[in-house]
This record gives C-alpha cells, structure tokens and sequence, in this order.
C-alpha cells in the first residue's frame, strides 16, 4: 500500500514537472478553459477533444456559475481564460456586453439550432445543451415523516414542507437563478415574488451550488432538492433513494455554452475547440448527460428523465434574464437575506 | 597566519554596516510590496464604484443601509463574542489543569487539545454535520438541527479551542510563587488563593485569549459556511459579494469592515501584553502546585471530558470519511478518497498544497528569521528597525479574507509590474507567508533576545563579521524555535483557506480549499475525506519536527544544560 502510494506520488510529481516540458517539445498549444460543467463530465470531453487534436491541450477552471462568471468579470483587465467552455448563455450575455468575447462562426454554425446560439451573425457563443430544474425527492425520509411527493411548483409552498426543502441561491448558482428567472418569467413578476415569499417559508437552507440541493436530499439531509436534471439522474444512479420530480407548470431552462475570449493569444487552437464543441461528437457526449443539446437529432434519453422534458421547459427570454439579473439578484437578497434567521 | 585572518575579519567587518543596511532595506521594500500595498489596494477599492468611479464613502453608507449586510455584522458581532466566552471559559479550567495541578496524563491531555490546530476549521464543522445534522449519529440529543447560530457557535469553539488554551498556559505558568507563598502564609483558604493570586495574575490572558478568539472566528468562514445555514456572517458575505455578486467595490467594503475589529483586538491585545510583562518582575518564582488528591482528581475528570469531546468530534470525521453512503450504507470504503472523480479539483490539490506547504516553511522562516535578526541585533538603524518591526506585526491584525482580496486588486491590475505572478504557486507562496508572518516573528524576535548582547559585543571586538556571529552563534541558538516556526507555517498554509480562496488559479488549486468546494457542491463525505487526509499530513509533519527538533536540542544546545 505504502509503496503504491509512494509511486503515485513520485510519479505524480514526475508528471507535474515534465508536462509542460513535453507539450513545448511537442509543439503543444496549451488553452486555459474556464467551465460550470460538472467534474464528473469534464474528463470525457476533454479527452476526445484531445484525441482528436492531440496538438492541443486543454486546461480547467472549474467552478459555479456565479463564480466562474465573477472570476471572469474580476479578471476583465488582465483575462487569464482563452475560452469558456460549458457557461451559462446568461452569463455570456453579461461578458458580451462587456465586450469580451470573440464573435466567431463555429464550422458547424449552419446546423445548430437557430434558438440555442447568439441570434448575431458571427455570434459570440454558440449552445451546447441546455440544463432545467428539477426536484429531487427522498422517498426513505419523506415515508418517515409522511411528506407527499410533490407534484407541482405549487405545491412546495404547503406548510407541511416546512423546514424541509433546499434550493441554490441564485447569486453564486446558475441553476438558482434559472429556477428564479423562470418563476418570475412564468408567473409575472408580483406574483411570482409572493410565490417565492411562500416557498421561504419552507426553506432550510440555501446552498452555494446548484448540486447540493440534490446530494443533499440524497443523503437525507433535506428530504427535497431543487435542483437540476442530470444531478438528479446522476444522484439516483449513484444509488440514493430519490424520486425525480418535474414540476408540471414547467421547467426553469438555461443553455451551457461556448465562447473564445477577445484578448486570447490562442484564436487559432481556441477556434478548434469552438469547431469541436459544435460538432456531433461532441454533441453526442453532451446527449450522455442532458436531454436537449444543440444538434439536432442526436439526443438521447437519460436513464430516470421523462423523454419529453423538452415540451415541459417555460418561454425563456435570456435577454431579459441577463438584463435583469442584478435587479433580481437585489431583490432577492432584500427578501430573503435579511430576514432568513428570523422566521 | 593568524594575523592575516585576523586582518581579514577586521575587512569585512567593516562591511558590517552597508550589508546590514541593505538588509533592512530590502526587507522594508519587501513589506512595503507584499504587505502594505494590498492591505492599501483593499481600502483604495472600497472607495471607488463598479465602474471605477470615484465616489467616497458612497460604498459604505450603501453598505449601512442594506439590512442584509448589517444584519451580518451585527450577528458576526454577537456569535463572535459569545464564542469566545465559551471557548475562554473551557480553556480556562483547561489550562489551569495542565499548569497549576499536579494530574496525571499532561502530556497526553495537551496533545489531544491542540489536535484541532492541525486541521481546517471546515473540519469541525463537517464533524457536527454528522453528528448532529438531521441524518446525525446524534441528532436526537439536540432537539433542534444545528444549522445556524448554534451550528456556528459549537463549530468556533472547537477549532479555536486550542489558540485559546496556549495563551492561558502561557498566563498561567507565569504564576509568581512568592504571592501563592504570601497567601498562604496569611491562612488565605485554597479558594481564597485562586480569587486573590491566581485569577488577577491571569487577567490579562484572560483578555487576550478572548480578543484572539474573537478575531479568530470573525474572520473565519469555514465554519459559516459549512454549518450557517441560513445565518449570514461578515466572511460569508464577503465571499459572497465577490464570488457571488460579482461586486468587488462592495467586497472591498466589507474586508474592510473585517478589519475594524482586528485592528482593534490588535491594539488590545499589544497593551495587554506590555501590561502582562511589567506585571510580573524579573524576579517572579514559577510556581509549583504542590500534589492534592481531590483537585487532581478533578481536574483530570475534566479534562478527560473536553478532551473526549474534542478527539470524538474530529474521530467522527474520519469515521465519516470512509462511509460509502451516509446514512443508507454503512459499509467502509475508500469511494470517498477517490478525488479525482469529484468537483474540486482531484488528488493534484493535494500535492499542491504539500508545495505549497514546503515553500511556505522554508520561504517564511528564512524570511522571519532575517527580520527578526534585524530588528533585535543591529545596533544601529533604529529608525529603519522600527519600520521593520511595525510591518511585520501589521499581518497580525489583517485578516486572510481581507489580505486574498488586496492580493488580487493589487497584483492583478495590468499596470503593476509584478502582474506576471498573478494566477501563480509563487503568489501562494507569497500570501500565505505574509498571512502567518507575525506569529513567527514575534516567535523569532523572542528567541533571538534571550541571548545576551555580550557574544556580539565580544565577536564584535574580534573583528567577526556579523553574518559570521549570525550563522555560528544565532542561528544554533534559536534553532528549536526556527524548527517550531517552519512547522507553525507549513501546518497553517496546509489547512488556511481564507486568503488563498481568491488567489488560486487552475494548476495550483489547494487542498483545502477543495474540502470547501467540495462541500459547496454537496459532496460532504469527500470533503471530509479530504479533510482528514489535511489533517494525517499536518500531524506527521509536526511530529517530524518534533523528531529534528529533539536531535537539534541534544546537538548544538549542550551549552544550555551546564
């Protein structure tokens, strides 16, 4: 065990040290990606990506909407990423307005469907698939405490809830955000406030990542999670007692996708990574985890997913979700920060 | 022959002062860049808009009337001083154990209290969440789930237990046996003894261990954010403004709020110090309890308690960690560990912060050493020793949140020349130094003047250059304090987060603070896993210092046994 460990060790140091080295001897171009996709997803994109262009290698920054998208604001001055990878159209709309990003025509532009990119021509991102909400539902704890599946968004409000339920707070998760921006979209803005005034009564906590929700309530820590489908299908094949629930006036739906930073010192290498994130293949990997990606025809149904999710996601206007979202985000935190300890 | 060595010392001695003057100046300039600069890029911010607008206090007084944030600083206020009334209160009765009675098991009673130094304060933390979150061990004894304020408190308490312990035996051990003579001699009771002796002679560590632990855990955000719930504290929403809202005017407001209070524990504690030291004279004679059954007893009853409590509550974690799935299979795996297959940034994290931990020990005791080298034994350049000094015991009142965020506006500005280290281990490095420097230094500087002026003096006379005295005589003198000092950096740059969080680019994510991110997106069992692993390598570490320390003592310190 000890020597195993011992080698790993050395040889992971060994690895660390001469990997730059190679990929200079190589004439390697190294691309700094900064992504919000899942770390479980990364290492299979990553590796057909580099199969197919073993000239190129890529490097993650991983982390949650918000703070991916922070990081990117923070570092306008002096960007560090030469492409965004898997980012929610939403906050590649705020850096667009920024004029940071690239306009550029993938290879594959001509089949992507027209709603899932940037409506200009060239646009500045293009889609990838798109991520909705969904609910997670311990079965194990809500028997115990004799909690009814849910069945609508509704339905979360009925105060036998209470205390039971998580969501991600829409400032830092790009899956909080798409849930609130729904609601608001969905239910008209005064009501779809006072919706939500009800559903903080319910609330336990609010998680920093739109994933936690989901692993909590398959952990039993929160018997529901809002969260989002492919967390959702992953947490139940992991084995977790959960129910996937989708809540019948509609789904919160928001795109991951793709952008080249303005200020790369890559644009050639980082194109060939624009062309591949549209292609089919790449497509096809997309489809292992989500049900709708940007290419029509290859989708592919998740495991414990309904098939016809697609007809359950709400009219989405990104632009007015972007616009927006710090008004939102402002009042959201009027509402439910202040007063979160002193129901 | 011995003429000429003579002649040569007799030259270079006369560098003596240009060198020394370099020294200083060098290491003026380096606090200057690496210290002040951030701390005053932070403030600068504050008082500038989203849009690089200059608007005053603008900031603040937005900051002021938005309930939310006050709401925090009120409750960071609150659960902060009430932390660190329980904490100082469990220390105290600990300390006195450990110092004025004569129980059995010190050693094992003292060790086993300062294990949470070795590991995240995000560690503790998990440790109640599995304990008493709704899926707990424990749950049932609460009654109530622990997320929140009480979650908050409990979690403070623990992983500042130990910092609050140090300082009352330190107090205590100072203990002037002549006034427990003179009470007793005048039939004062054993009551009356600790009411009049004991518990005046200890007030100022009393006070000083309150203001470290207060500062301790106002800045610390590992626990609030592992255990809040929906309870926000100033670091919480520090993190939040800048990760989460993007706003950095408004997270330069908040780190400087952060800075009210640690500024001001600094000044307090600095008085209470000085008021400590002229309290006791030269002459005070260390008391020595004698044995006493009953409060032995006692006292090993009580410290038996804290200390199960505080090893069960870390043991629980690492039970934790190789659970496959809490709380509906309870079979042991090693599925936790596998890090490469989580959110957070996989086993390379680990190996990061191993380098980060070696540089950070080496760099910073080298560095503390000079300058506290510096600042005690040159005997001229007052004015230039005092700058020194100063800057080095500024860190001490900067708290890691604050320090993170001026790294970033300072070194990430396009203008600044030192831009190129942005988004490097050698940033890392550089903070984490900075953020730990004052503790080692006033280590240092302490070591350093427990030798007596006379060597330098007689080197002097000799003609013995000063780095000569300084490699020959200082450094086997202050070695078992340097070797304390690179273990103190290495353990706090293994388990910090608090600066690094902002300042960590892809290829030097840390491991600590993939225990956070990995508790962000839920995965709770790897970060504890994570967690533990911390915690292994800072404890073997420690001992391995200890190890060199001993044989170093037994080496070059015979001196001191005769």
């Amino acid at each position: 065990m000890f020597h195993r460990i011992h080698r790993a060790m050395a040889s992971v140091a060994l690895a660390a040290a001469l990997l730059p080295l190679a990929a200079l001897a190589q004439g390697k171009t190294e691309l700094l990606v900064y992504t919000a996709l899942e770390a479980d997803q990364i290492k299979a994109y990553q590796e057909a990506f580099e199969k197919d262009h073993p000239n190129v290698s890529l490097k993650f920054v991983r982390d949650s909407t918000g703070i991916v998208t922070a990081k990117l604001l923070a570092e306008k001055a002096n960007p560090q990423a030469d492409v965004v990878w898997g980012l929610a159209a939403t906050s590649l709309m705020l850096l667009d307005r920024e004029g940071m990003l690239m306009p550029y025509a993938p290879k594959n532009l001509a089949a992507i469907k027209p709603t899932m990119r940037d409506a200009r021509n060239p646009p500045t991102w293009v889609g990838m698939d798109v991520w909705s909400s969904a609910i997670c539902f311990n079965t194990v704890e809500a028997g115990k405490k004799n909690l009814p599946k849910p069945a609508t968004w509704e339905d979360l409000t009925k105060p036998v809830y209470r205390g039971a339920i998580t969501m991600p707070h829409p400032a830092s998760s790009g899956t909080g955000y798409l849930m609130v921006s729904a609601w608001l979209q969905m239910m008209g803005e005064q009501k779809g406030w006072a919706f939500m005034d009800a559903l903080h009564q319910n609330m336990g906590v609010y998680t920093h990542s739109g994933s936690k929700p989901c692993r909590q309530a398959g952990a039993g820590e929160f018997p529901i999670g809002l969260s989002f489908e492919y967390r959702a299908n992953k947490t139940k094949k992991d084995g977790a007692p959960i129910d996937i629930v989708l809540p019948a006036e509609g789904l919160g739906w928001d795109m991951e996708a793709t952008a080249i930073l303005k200020t790369t010192k890559r644009p050639e290498a980082a194109k060939l990574l624009a062309d591949w994130a549209t292609s089919r293949k790449a497509n096809e990997l997309y489809a292992k985890n989500f049900a709708i990606v940007a290419l029509p025809g290859v989708q592919e149904k998740l495991q414990f997913i309904d098939a016809d999710i697609e007809k359950m996601l709400v009219k989405n206007d990104f632009g007015w979700a972007a616009a927006n979202r710090d008004r939102i985000l402002a009042e959201w935190s009027r509402r439910y920060e202040a007063k979160a300890e002193k129901r | 022959m011995t003429a000429v060595s003579t002649t040569g010392h007799g030259m270079s001695a006369r560098l003596d002062a240009p060198a020394q003057g370099a020294l200083g100046v060098s290491l003026l300039a380096a606090g200057a860049l690496f210290i002040a600069a951030p701390v005053l890029a932070l403030l600068a911010r504050a008082l500038f808009d989203g849009s690089g607008e200059f608007v005053g206090f603008g900031n603040f007084s937005a900051y002021f009337a938005a309930p939310a944030l006050t709401d925090s600083a009120v409750r960071s206020l609150r659960l902060s001083a009430i932390a660190a009334a329980i904490t100082v209160a469990l220390a105290y009765g600990y300390a006195y154990g450990l110092t004025l009675t004569q129980m059995r098991h010190k050693t094992f009673f003292r060790a086993a209290a300062l294990l949470p130094l070795l590991a995240p304060s995000l560690l503790m933390a998990i440790s109640l969440v599995y304990l008493f979150g709704h899926q707990g061990l424990l749950k049932d004894w609460l009654g109530r789930p622990i997320y929140g304020e009480l979650g908050i408190v409990v979690g403070s308490v623990l992983w500042t237990f130990p910092h609050a312990l140090l300082i009352l035996i330190a107090s205590l051990s100072a203990i002037d046996a002549r006034l427990v003579e003179a009470a007793r001699t005048m039939g004062a009771s054993p009551w009356d003894v600790f009411r009049t002796v004991m518990l005046p002679a200890s007030r100022y560590g009393v006070a000083m261990a309150f203001a470290v632990v207060f500062v301790l855990v106002i800045t610390d955000f590992g626990v609030p954010k592992v255990i809040g719930g929906q309870a926000n504290v100033l670091a919480t929403d520090l993190y939040k403004q800048v990760v989460g809202l993007q706003n950095f005017a408004m997270g330069a407001v908040v780190g400087a709020v952060l800075l009210a209070p640690a500024i001001g524990a600094f000044f307090i504690e600095r008085h209470l110090r000085r008021r400590q030291a002229s309290a006791f004279g030269a002459r005070a004679v260390p008391y020595m309890p004698e044995p006493w059954a009953l409060r032995d007893r006692l006292f090993w009853g009580y410290c038996a308690l804290v200390s199960a409590l505080l090893v069960g509550v870390l043991a629980m974690a690492v039970y934790a960690s190789f659970v496959r799935l809490w709380p509906y299979d309870l079979s042991l795996s090693l599925r936790n560990y596998d890090f490469d297959q989580m959110d957070g940034g996989g086993w390379i994290t680990f190996w990061n912060s191993l380098r980060l931990s070696f540089g950070t020990a080496l760099a910073g005791t080298v560095l503390a050493f000079l300058t506290a080298w510096f600042v005690v034994k040159p005997r001229r350049f007052g004015a230039l020793r005092d700058a020194v000094n100063l800057l080095a015991t500024v860190p001490l009142a900067v708290p890691g949140l604050a320090l993170g965020l001026g790294y970033i506006m300072f070194f990430n500005a396009p203008s600044n020349p030192l831009s190129g280290l942005y988004a490097t281990m050698t940033i890392l490095v550089v903070c984490t130094v900075v953020h730990f420097f004052s503790v080692a230094h006033l280590t240092l500087v302490t070591a350093l003047s427990q030798l007596d002026r006379e060597f330098e003096f007689v080197a002097e006379s000799l003609g013995v250059p000063f780095w000569q005295t300084l490699a020959r005589v200082h450094l086997p003198v202050v070695l078992p304090a340097l070797l304390e000092v690179a273990g103190y950096f290495f353990v706090n740059a293994m388990t910090t987060v608090s600066a690094v969080v902002f300042l960590y680019a892809p290829h030097t994510q840390l491991a600590s603070v993939a225990v956070l991110n990995m508790d962000d997106a839920g995965d709770i069992a790897p970060a504890a896993a994570m967690a533990v692993l911390i915690f292994v390598t800072a404890a073997l570490v420690r001992l391995g210092f200890m190890a060199v320390e001993r044989w170093a003592l037994t080496r070059t310190n015979r001196w001191r046994l005769r």
